[in-house]
Order: structure tokens, then C-alpha cells, then sequence
């Protein structure tokens, strides 16, 4: 930083407006990362008006420099030159050579763009750049800052770009005590783990100082013991919809019907695959709708995974109902069949299903952070769980569903088709499992092996929860998650999980029908 | 099964398993009546299996209790050889460390863990290849079978019982290895593992290890204790109120049969060279369980022969046909199932043994 | 008795099976004037967890080879290649080793990924006398006379990639995030070792191991978060492996942890891996190999075009262990021509010193240790899935087989020539340790 600031004051000093601009473009060109990194910072204080859209270009990796020493940068219609932001034709794209970029230099971008969007139109972007400001706290920015701070109209903006000059305060040499000390003040304020870090650097500076961001600090930190408790409520809550999810189809077709189906895991291997195909053909086809992908995957692979599982009742299981163990072997040995197709059909290798957009980063609640797409599947989870209680509760299928697991005989007498029912359960059981497969495309891999790293902790949570209870799964599910997060700080991943097992094994000895187990006829077979 | 087809079979398997080591070590490899070391180390492999087959055939064919863990017995009475054969390679180790593992000494272990303790001596570790599993069997087997845990729900905490085993062995904190294992191995109570000698040795032994074995489950499966297992594997209330306690007769042959994997473990180890926790993934016991199905359910004998031929497929199809290999053995377990209930000897037998379910 | 008849066809089949085992032998060539061809084993997963990155080894292999048949084969003979699929089930490798060295004896064998994998073949290399290329970077910590690591031992990849985040990015605070096997555990005892000989505190460094395939990754994200906001610049290095990735980065990327924050260095994530991610987010991060099929001559822009033409497919991209087999490749034949005969104990002997172009751009030497002398290039990851070089070394590294930075390797060194001829020599005691003769 010191470098940078020290190029910037010699850039300023010797040379006048417009050569100075000319200089900082040529450093864009050059090999060095430190020559690179010094002409954006200049170039972002130069006030070019092509100044934003060059750095932009860098941020993009859309900025080449030619052998003539021009740059341009690559548009949707063509190049246009950095310098005059005149289109440019016949340009020999072999010739070109994209500009250098490491972290270091993305490094300078992010201030660069910092201080130039403090002044944009969108109150949004202006709250981004202030943030990005706080990171790289740059005293250069300072003059920028206070310009900014006297010039914004919207208040929750203004109170970021004040953190942000507080940060940037204390890493100014020139600045006295007294600024400091209440930018301490601000930034203990602020909180959060980026205002931890930001005050256990400080240990260099005045004893003043250093001591006031000491107390910060003690103080952040007890905050932060509290909110590592609610992020393991969070993450376990979390990772129980995940587990909710995975065994909601498996609660119907072992909970309600009995069917050990082995191969669940694989309905949930092709909705995650069925979601990498409708993202192909979109990006193939019309990546406009590449946002609404998932909505789209959803239905469809509820449709792939439940039509499969129809097949798969009426060609094989169909067969072996009353056998329990054959039909655990039979459906085992589809599990292995299913992953070799998908292996033969897409290859080995993982498979790249892009996050939307609205999907990705995180925000913060408090101290913790939760992902949009964590928080997407536990939303998702719930509208699962309530569309099949919904389901089973007020449709006629349901109605005739239930009434084929409490008594076969008496529904057949009443003129169900039992047969037609039990393919449509297991159908309907396969289908969430694919669903939950498009769930599991956005935090897991997919691979043909997707569906084996669940399929044990997916049977645990149903048979835990009570067989044939779909309440018992839910509150299995989040106890298994909410347990695993508390232990897995304390006894690590590995030991963490054997743990759970091992407790759950104990438990089912102690109580083998789960936690709350259906009583009644149905019961006994 | 007769008294007649029983010596015979012991006479296949002992005389199969001879003519194999004395092709190997007395024709010589010019000759085309020569078993090469790789054909003898192949059966060694099977015949291992087949011990394996064989105890799980005892509790699944006679007593009803469908396991899916019971590779995790043959690995824990692998790990007690496998630990006896680390403990023999003393100074002849990479780092010549006369104590400690080549793997603890890498990772700047200090000292031998006191688990590792006693396991320089073979008759020792002998011992903790039957006693590991079978305590394991005994505790696991009594909570289970004293709370009525069934059918499925034992399958799948069995499962769950491997599989937690398998995450526990590849911690390297355990001090077993991790994921590579124990490997490396020099010699055995003081014979080059090496060696054809040694290796047709260990083949005749499993083949005398595997005959007696069936000896013995032959002898408890048509003794009165036999008889009322299968009473307790086709209707076992019944059982129960006619005054018996089938817990009692579950357990003892739940633990037997963890005993007799562990033993077919502990042979398997100094044959294959290395140990390691991929024995425990669950695919393996069930992959297990298919063998006795294919060769038929409850014949004791058919789960040896089930293991020889899905094992010999595998080997086949992974050097041929790689792709095809998983499909294959999918298509087994489905087909299996669906049409030959009595496996491969049920296939031959003229009449269908009167079976019941 | 009808059980006597049925028992008695059990039996003749499994005579039958036991019997057929022993057909498993090659067969027997036809007479023709051609000599018979020269074969090569070829021992990669097809089936099975590894299959992902192994197969594409198996292709690499078949390529080079068939590439060398059009350029006349090796000592006047064709050369063949002998395909097998030990299922990414580790006794099964040793079996297949066997059966690939005794029964269709091949000349030498190019295989294996993992290190149980290497570990579990190599009591048959050494009984056997035939020869192992391993084309995987591995913890190190062995040598032997029958194998050839063509991959990166700890100090070529994980050692310059740390100097190389202390020197330019001022790295004070380092998180060491592993997969819980051999690999990490090693490579992970030799950075915490060289971190402290740095002068870094015990406090700055933070362990942390995970399963296999762990995809909930959201506390020791945080974690990671918390410990990198105490203030000084922190950094992650991952040798995170395979499977764990992707969700590892995605997690990474959705809880806004940046290149430019805190960057990550990985030691097992190349292109194939990264073809299943979406790389945006990771841009900046970092990784450390040997090769990057992005780095700029002709006889790597000549191999990426043979490759994509012998796979038929435009997408298919290059790696570091497919360099290791190229070269590995390479040195065999030069080493084959040098002796005059595929025997493998002539061949090892003429391994050393064998040098031949790698695709980096320059010259990589088979070393007394066995194994071969490497450039370490740092990259960052780029939008589109590819490493852009930031960083190389400006010649090439020698491979520490045995870590100075451990306690029980630190006075062991490696040398395969004549006088000497030990693996484990130890330059204290001056002895050959441990291996008996």
C-alpha cells in the first residue's frame, strides 16, 4: 500500500491532467502487477471520464492492450478503445494481450471501483463501494470520502461510508489521536467479524489507540461466543432440511408403504442430474431464463424421479412386497445399475450446475452468516413438507393412500385399486426424492455417487423419527442436524458424525420403533 | 445337506486347495500342468470370502437376521493380524524404528498406543482376531435382539454399525493407519510372506480353516439348537410363547458368526497384503449378502460356492470388461431376487427344498 | 438323494470357476513374422469413487501409446497395451498388479492414483522387479527401487506455494484445511514444521481435518472466517481432497470469501476438478502444480490438440497428472532404447539420468531418488475454469523424497545408483535402513 501511495504522489506531483491520465493507461499494459496495480489507483484519481468503464473492464477481464500500445476493451459489439471510448474496427484479436491481473491487482480494482462508485446514482451501489472502500482502506480515498459523506441524501448509505472512512482514518499516518480514537469508537460500533479484523491491527498504534481497539475487540468477542451458539441453532437447522429433504421420500416409501428402497438415493442422483439438464438446454437455448432455471428443474425432476419410480414398483417391486430383505437386495442392486447408467450416460465427472444469481452470496444476521442458498433450502424444505401434507391430508389420492397402508384389504373391498395406489406412492415418494436432488445440486456435487452419501443418514432419520410418522421425520431431521453442529466444534467432523451414529444406534436398541412411534394395528405388519 | 455330500465337499475344498499348492510349488513353470502364484493368491482370496459367506449364511439362511455389517467383523479380525504383521516388520521398516509403525513414525507418534500392546505375539493376536469381533457381536447382538430390534431395522443399524466403523478407521487420530491402513508386510510367525511356500501354506490353511468351519455349522444347524433357530427364523413369536427365549439362540449364533469372520479376516490379511478401511464400506457386506443369495439361502455349502462364482465374475469382468462389471453385478442381485430365491443349488436341485415364508 | 445331485453339480462348478482361473493366461500368439508386440499395463480405476480422475490417465496412456506405434513402436516391436480395472478398491490393485506383471507380463506398469493405491501394489513391484510409474503429486516419505514417481513430492508444490503467498501477499496467519488421510496429514506436518522454522507462531496456524466426501461446510467456513479476521493477513491452504471440493468452494464463494480477503491455495484441484464448479466466485483463488494446461508453448499447444483429437472431444481438458504420465512416458522409452531391452531391472538401471522435454517449456530429469526434477508453477484461477501462471520458479526443483522438516526422515536421502543403492540411506548411522536385502 505504501508503494501504491507513494507512485500515486509522485504521479500527482509531476504530472499535469491530461499527460498524467495518458501515463496511468500505459501502466495497464505492462507485466508487473505493481505497475498495474499503481496506474489503476492512479488512474481512478485522475477524474478520466473513461476511468470507471477501464477499471470495469479489468474487473470483467475485458481489457486488452494491443502491440501498439492502445487498450481496448471488448464489448458485446465489438472493441472499443479504453482512452476515447471510441469503437474500434478491424482489430487482429491474436495480436492482443489481455491485461495482467493477480490479486494484488484485484486488490486495486476493488478500491478503485470503491471510490469511484461512491458517487453513483443507485443507493445500492454507493453502499457496495463503501464497503469495498472499508476493506481497502486507503487514506488516498479520505478527501473522496468526506466529499461523499457531505453529499449523500440517504442515511443508512452515509452511515456505511462513515465506517468506511473510519477504517480508512486508521490507517492514515497523518491522523491525529482524537480521529482515531473515535473512529475506534465507529468501528466497534460496526461489529462483525471484518471490524474484529480491522481492530486487531491496531496493536502498532498509539497506546491510546491500541488500548481503545484492545476493549473493542474483548467486547466484539464476547458478542461473538454468544452468536457462535445461534450460528450452530442456524447451521444445524440448516443441514436438518438438508437431511429432511433427502429422507422426506423415503418416509413415504419406507414410512408409510414399507419398502426398503435402496435406490433412493439414486432418485435423488437424477433430480440433481435432471437439474444439470435443463440448465444445459437453457444455456443452450435461452439463457435468459437461466434465473428461473431451478423453478423449472423442480417440476420436472419431481416428474423424471417419480416416473421412474412407477417403473420401478411395477417392473421390480412390485414382485416382492412381504419380502422385506429380497426387496432391500433387489433394490440395491438397482441402486448399482442406475449409477453406472448415469455414469455411461455423463461421464464420471462432477457436473457443473450454476447457482442462480438470487442464490448466491449471504447476508448477515447479526454475527452469523447464512447463505441465500442454505436459507433457499430450508424455505424450500418447509414448501415440500407442506405440499406433501397437503398431499396426503386433502387430496383423493391421499385419502385412498392412507387408506391403503391402514387396511389393504378394506380399501381393495371399498374399490381402491391397491395396485395403482401403491405404484402412485412410491411414484410420489420417488418424485420429492428427485426434488430434493435439485436441492442438493446447489451445495453438493453431481456425480453419480451423489445419492450413496445420503442414503444411510436418510434411512437413520426416518427410522429415528418413527416409521410411518412424517412429524417424527421432521423433528428427527432437525434433531440430527442441530446435534451435529454442536458437536462438531467440539469433537470435529470426523469423530462428530461416528458420534451421532453411534448414539443412534443406542437408541434404536433402547427404542426400536423410534420416537414416536404409530400405534395401532398397522404396527404389527 | 447328507452326511456323503458334506465329506465331499470337504474334499473339494481341502483337495482343491492342495492340488492348487502342489501345482504351484512342485510343477515346474515351464510346465503346462503349473498354477501360477497369482492363481494360488486368487483362491486364497476366495476361499477367505467363502468363510465369510459361510457366517453370514448362518445367521441370515438359519436364524433370519439379515446383516449388513458383516464385513466389519472380517476387517476387525483383519486389523488384529493386520496390527500382529506391522508389529514383525520391527527394523525392517522404512525408518527402521524397531517400535512403531512406518505410519505412526511419519506422523511423529511418540510412543506405540497401549492398544497396539500384546500384538508382537501371534497367539495373541489370534486371540483379539475372535475376541474383537465377537465382544462386538456380543454387546451390539444383546442390546439388539433383547430389545426385539427386527428385520430391517436391524439390517439397517447393522449398516449404520459398519459404516460408523468405517469413518472411525480412517481417522488417522485412531492410530490405525487411516485410509491407507497397515501394509508392508515382511513375514509371518517367521515365514517369508513372499514366498509360494508360504502362500500356498495359508491357502491350505483357509481351505482347513473353511472345512472345519462348516463342519461345525453343519453340526449346529442339524442339532436341536439348529432346529429351533429355524423355528425362530420363520415364526419367532411363536417360538417364544411356545417357552423358548430366541434372543438367547440369536445371540449365541450372531456372535459365532462374528467369531468365524474374524477368523476368515485374520487369514485374508497376510494373503492380500494390506488392510485398510474400505473393507468396512457398506457396499462390501452387502455385496456379501448377494453371494449367499446367489448360491442359495440356508445350504451352507451354496454360500461357499455363491462367493467362488461371484468372485471369479468379478475378477473376469474387471479385466475385460470394466464398464459392464457394476451393471453385471446389479442385474445379479436384481435377478437373483426376483427369480432363483433358492440361489444356484436351488436352480439344480430337482425338487424345490420345501422352503417356508 | 435329490441334495446330492444338486450339491454335486455345485461343486463341478465351482471346480469349473477355480479351473478357468488358471486359463486366465495369455494367449498364445499366432505365428507371423511380426515380433510379438511389447506390452504395457495400464493400472487405473474405471469403476468406482475414483474412476473421476483416473480414467482420463488410462486415456492419456492409450494415446501416447498408439502416438508411439505411428512413429515405428519401441525397438523395432509394436507396443500394447494392457488395460485393467482394479475398481477403486485397493486389494484389487494388487491383485491386478499381479496379474498384469505374472500373467500378461508386461514390460512395466503406469498406474495408480491414491496413495493406499501405490501402497497396496508395491510389495508386488519389489517382489516381482517390475517397474511402477506413479504420475500423482503424494506426501513422499518413500522410495523404491521399483517405482517411478513421476508426480510432485511435498517440497515441488505445497513448500513454493507457501513462499510464494509469505513473499507477495504477506501471509502472516495460515489455515492448513486437509481431508483426513495420508496426504494431507503429511504434507500438513511438513508445512506446520517449515511455517514454524519461518518464525510463525503456534497461534497462527489452524488444523483442520474432515471426512471423505464432507459437504456441509458451513462451520468450518465461519471458522475459517474468524480465524482470518484477527487482523493479519491470513490464508488458506488446501489439500482438501477430490469429492469435498465443490461444496467446500461453493461455500467459500456464498459466504463471500474472496480471493483478495483470504486467498486459498490447493494442491489436488486442477482443470477436471474445477470443470464442475462454477468458477466465478473462485476467482484469484489459488492452486500450485507442476503444469496448467493454460501455460503458453508449442509442444503443450501440440498436446492439448492431440489429446482433444484423440478424445474427440473439444472440451476435454489437460492436467498435471497426465503431464506426469507424458513424461514418465517419455523417459521409459529413452530408457528402453538406452538399454536395449525391456528387461526391468536392466530399464531401472538406465532411468537415471534419462531427461526429456516436459511441457512446461523445459527439461525434466529422472533423479537417483526415482523421482523426477519439476518446475512449480502458481496459478490463480481464472473465470473460465483455467489457471493463469502468476508465479514460477525459475528453474527447476529437485524432489525431497524424505522430508527435511520431519523428525524421522530428516538424515534419510534416497540413491538408486550402483555403490550405493538404498532407498532409506541413512547419512547419520550411515546405513541402509530397514529394507532387508
Amino acid at each position: 500500500m505504501n508503494f501504491l501511495r507513494t507512485c500515486l504522489v509522485l504521479i500527482l506531483l509531476t504530472a499535469p491532467a491530461m499527460a498524467q491520465s495518458e501515463d496511468a493507461f500505459t501502466g495497464l499494459g505492462s507485466n508487473d502487477f505493481d505497475a498495474i496495480g499503481a496506474a489503476i489507483t492512479a488512474l481512478a484519481l485522475s477524474g478520466d471520464k473513461q476511468a470507471s468503464p477501464t477499471i470495469h473492464a479489468i474487473h470483467d477481464e475485458t481489457l486488452y492492450a494491443a502491440p501498439d500500445g492502445s487498450l481496448l476493451i471488448k464489448a458485446d459489439a465489438g472493441y472499443v478503445d479504453a482512452r476515447t471510448g471510441a469503437p474500434v474496427a478491424d482489430v487482429v484479436e491474436d495480436d492482443l494481450i489481455a491485461v495482467r491481473v493477480n490479486n494484488k491487482v484485484r486488490r486495486a480494482v476493488d478500491a478503485a471501483l470503491g471510490s469511484l462508485d461512491l458517487f453513483a446514482a443507485t443507493p445500492d451501489i454507493r453502499r457496495k463501494a463503501a464497503a469495498a472502500v472499508f476493506l481497502s482502506r486507503d487514506p488516498a480515498i479520505l478527501p473522496a470520502l468526506a466529499k461523499a459523506i457531505a453529499g449523500e441524501t440517504n442515511d443508512s448509505v452515509r452511515v456505511v461510508i462513515r465506517q468506511a472512512q473510519a477504517a480508512s482514518q486508521l490507517a492514515n499516518p497523518d491522523a491525529t489521536e482524537a480521529e482515531q480514537l473515535a473512529a475506534v469508537a465507529i468501528i466497534r460500533a460496526k461489529g462483525g467479524l471484518e471490524a474484529q479484523s480491522l481492530l486487531g491491527s491496531l496493536r502498532d498504534q498509539t497506546p491510546a489507540v491500541a488500548n481503545a481497539a484492545g476493549e473493542a475487540l474483548t467486547a466484539l468477542a464476547r458478542l461473538q461466543q454468544l452468536w457462535s451458539l445461534v450460528q450452530s441453532v442456524i447451521y444445524g437447522l440448516s443441514l436438518g432440511s438438508v437431511l429432511l429433504l433427502a429422507a422426506a421420500g423415503l418416509a413415504i416409501t419406507f414410512g408409510v408403504m414399507g419398502v426398503i428402497n435402496m435406490a433412493h438415493g439414486e432418485m435423488v442422483m437424477i433430480g440433481a442430474y435432471t437439474t444439470f439438464v435443463v440448465q444445459e438446454v437453457i444455456r443452450a437455448r435461452a439463457p435468459w431464463l437461466f434465473e428461473a432455471s431451478l423453478f423449472i428443474a423442480v417440476p420436472l425432476a419431481f416428474l423424471v424421479s417419480g416416473g421412474i419410480g412407477i417403473v420401478i414398483e411395477r417392473g421390480l417391486i412390485r414382485f416382492l412386497y412381504g419380502r422385506p430383505l429380497e426387496t432391500l437386495l433387489a433394490t440395491w442392486g438397482l441402486s448399482l445399475v442406475l449409477q453406472q447408467a448415469v455414469r455411461s450416460l455423463f461421464g464420471a465427472n462432477n457436473r457443473d450446475v450454476g447457482t442462480p444469481k438470487w442464490m448466491s452470496g449471504a447476508t448477515e444476521w447479526g454475527g452469523v452468516t447464512v447463505t441465500y442458498n442454505r436459507l433457499t433450502i430450508v424455505v424450500f424444505a418447509v414448501l415440500v413438507l407442506a405440499a406433501l401434507l397437503a398431499v396426503l391430508r386433502y387430496t383423493a389420492l391421499g385419502l385412498r393412500m392412507r387408506a391403503v397402508t391402514q387396511n389393504r384389504r378394506m380399501a381393495a373391498a371399498m374399490g381402491i385399486r391397491t395396485p395403482w395406489i401403491d405404484a402412485l406412492t412410491f411414484g410420489l415418494g420417488s418424485g420429492i426424492a428427485g426434488m430434493a436432488g435439485v436441492a442438493l445440486s446447489q451445495i453438493d456435487n453431481v456425480s453419480p455417487n451423489l445419492g450413496q452419501g445420503y442414503i444411510i443418514d436418510s434411512f437413520m432419520v426416518v427410522v429415528f423419527g418413527g416409521v410411518g410418522n412424517l412429524w417424527g421425520t421432521v423433528v428427527s431431521a432437525l434433531t440430527l442436524g442441530i446435534v451435529n453442529k454442536f458437536l462438531e466444534p467440539i469433537a470435529g467432523a470426523v469423530l462428530g458424525k461416528i458420534l451421532v451414529l453411534v448414539l443412534l444406534i443406542l437408541f434404536i436398541q433402547r427404542k426400536p420403533r423410534g420416537m414416536f412411534p404409530l400405534k395401532g394395528r398397522a404396527v404389527e405388519q | 445337506m447328507s452326511r456323503l455330500s458334506l465329506s465331499l465337499s470337504l474334499l473339494v475344498i481341502l483337495g482343491g486347495a492342495a492340488l492348487l499348492a502342489v501345482l504351484n510349488l512342485a510343477a515346474p513353470p515351464s510346465s503346462a500342468f503349473h498354477v501360477s502364484t497369482y492363481v494360488v493368491s486368487l483362491a486364497g482370496k476366495y476361499l477367505c470370502f467363502a468363510i465369510l459367506a459361510l457366517a453370514l449364511d448362518l445367521v441370515w439362511g438359519f436364524a433370519g437376521i439379515l446383516s449388513l455389517g458383516h464385513a466389519a467383523f472380517f476387517a476387525l479380525g483383519g486389523y488384529a493380524m493386520g496390527m500382529y504383521l506391522m508389529r514383525q516388520i520391527g527394523t525392517r521398516g522404512v525408518y527402521g524404528n524397531a517400535v512403531l509403525p512406518d505410519f505412526m513414525v511419519f506422523l511423529n507418534w511418540q510412543e506405540l498406543p497401549w492398544y497396539w500392546m500384546g500384538f508382537d505375539n501371534p497367539g495373541f493376536a489370534i486371540l483379539m482376531a475372535l475376541a474383537v469381533p465377537g465382544v462386538l457381536a456380543l454387546v451390539f447382538g444383546w442390546l439388539a435382539f433383547r430389545s426385539r430390534v427386527s428385520g430391517v431395522y436391524l439390517s439397517i443399524i447393522t449398516q449404520a454399525l459398519t459404516y460408523a466403523l468405517l469413518l472411525a478407521f480412517f481417522r488417522n487420530d485412531m492410530g490405525f493407519g487411516g485410509n491407507n491402513g497397515l501394509t508392508d508386510f515382511k513375514d509371518i510367525v517367521g515365514l517369508d510372506l513372499h514366498l509360494d511356500s508360504t502362500r500356498s501354506g495359508l491357502l491350505l490353511l483357509t481351505a482347513a480353516v473353511l472345512a472345519l468351519q462348516l463342519m461345525v455349522a453343519r453340526f449346529l444347524v442339524t442339532s436341536r439348537f439348529g432346529k429351533v433357530l429355524i423355528a425362530v427364523r420363520d415364526t419367532e413369536s411363536r417360538t417364544r410363547f411356545l417357552g423358548y427365549r430366541p434372543e438367547r439362540y440369536k445371540l449365541f449364533v450372531f456372535v459365532l458368526s462374528a467369531v468365524m469372520c474374524g477368523i476368515g479376516g485374520a487369514l485374508y490379511v497376510p494373503q492380500i497384503g494390506i488392510i485398510n478401511p474400505s473393507e468396512f464400506s457398506p457396499a462390501n457386506s452387502i455385496e456379501a449378502v448377494i453371494w449367499v443369495a446367489v448360491g442359495g439361502r440356508g445350504t451352507l455349502i451354496g454360500a461357499i460356492l455363491g462367493a467362488i462364482l461371484v468372485n471369479f465374475g468379478k475378477t473376469i469382468f474387471t479385466g475385460i470388461l470394466p464398464e459392464l462389471w457394476l451393471f453385471a453385478l446389479g442385474a445379479l442381485f436384481i435377478l437373483v431376487t426376483l427369480l432363483l430365491p433358492n440361489g444356484v443349488l436351488g436352480l439344480f436341485a430337482r425338487r424345490k427344498p420345501e422352503k417356508s415364508q | 438323494m435329490a441334495s446330492m445331485r444338486h450339491w454335486l453339480r455345485g461343486i463341478g462348478l465351482a471346480t469349473a470357476a477355480l479351473a478357468a482361473t488358471t486359463m486366465l493366461a495369455p494367449q498364445v500368439q499366432a505365428q507371423s513374422p511380426a515380433p510379438p508386440p511389447i506390452k504395457i499395463g495400464i493400472l487405473h480405476s474405471l469403476s468406482g469413487t475414483m474412476a473421476i480422475s483416473e480414467t482420463t490417465l488410462k486415456d492419456v496412456m492409450l494415446m501416447l501409446i498408439e502416438e508411439q506405434n505411428k512413429k515405428g513402436g519401441l525397438l523395432g516391436r509394436k507396443l500394447q497395451a494392457v488395460v485393467v480395472d482394479p475398481a477403486s478398491n485397493w486389494p484389487l490393485f494388487a491383485e491386478k498388479a499381479r496379474q498384469l506383471i505374472t500373467v500378461d507380463k508386461v514390460a512395466a506398469v503406469f498406474g495408480c492414483w491414491t496413495s493406499v493405491s501405490r501402497k497396496s501394489v508395491l510389495p508386488v513391484f519389489e517382489e516381482t522387479g517390475n517397474i511402477l510409474f506413479y504420475p500423482v503429486q503424494y506426501e513422499g516419505e518413500e522410495s523404491s527401487k521399483n517405482v517411478f514417481y513421476t508426480g510432485a513430492a511435498p517440497n515441488q508444490q505445497a513448500i513454493p506455494a507457501v513462499d510464494y503467498l509469505m513473499a507477495n501477499e504477506k501471509v502472516k496467519r495460515w489455515v492448513l484445511a486437509g481431508t483426513d488421510y495420508v496426504y494431507p496429514r503429511t504434507t500438513n506436518k511438513i508445512l506446520e514444521a517449515y511455517l514454524k522454522a519461518k518464525g510463525v507462531a503456534a497461534d497462527d496456524i489452524m488444523i483442520n481435518y474432515t471426512p471423505f466426501g464432507h459437504s456441509d461446510w458451513q462451520n468450518i467456513v465461519a471458522s475459517i472466517k474468524k480465524f482470518g479476521s484477527a487482523g493479519k493477513k491470513t490464508a488458506v491452504v488446501s489439500t482438501i481432497n477430490g469429492d469435498a471440493n465443490v461444496p467446500f468452494y461453493k461455500e467459500l464463494g456464498n459466504q463471500g470469501i474472496k480471493a483478495t480477503d483470504i486467498p486459498v491455495v490447493a494442491f489436488s484441484v486442477g482443470e477436471e476438478e474445477l470443470a464442475g464448479i462454477d468458477t466465478k466466485p473462485l476467482v484469484g483463488h489459488l492452486t500450485a502444480w507442476n503444469y496448467f494446461e493454460s501455460v503458453n508453448n508449442p509442444a503443450n499447444k501440440a498436446f492439448i490438440a492431440q489429446w482433444k483429437a484423440y478424445t474427440k472431444n473439444p472440451k476435454r481438458t489437460t492436467n498435471d497428472p497426465m503431464e506426469a504420465h507424458y513424461i514418465g512416458f517419455n523417459m521409459w522409452i529413452k530408457a528402453v532404447q538406452k538399454a536395449g531391452t525391456t528387461d526391468p531391472a536392466k530399464v531401472i538401471d538406465a532411468m537415471v539420468g534419462i531427461s526429456v522435454p516436459n511441457l512446461t517449456g523445459g527439461y525434466s530429469a529422472m533423479m537417483p531418488n526415482h523421482h523426477i526434477t519439476k518446475p512449480v508453477l502458481i496459478g490463480e484461477i481464472r473465470a473460465d475454469g483455467q489457471m493463469n501462471t502468476v508465479w514460477q520458479t525459475s528453474g527447476t526443483v529437485v524432489a525431497n523424497e524424505w522430508s527435511p522438516y520431519l523428525e524421522g526422515s530428516k538424515d534419510l536421502i534416497a540413491d538408486w545408483r550402483a555403490p550405493l543403492s538404498c532407498g532409506n540411506f541413512n547419512v547419520v548411522t550411515g546405513k541402509c535402513g530397514g529394507a532387508s536385502k
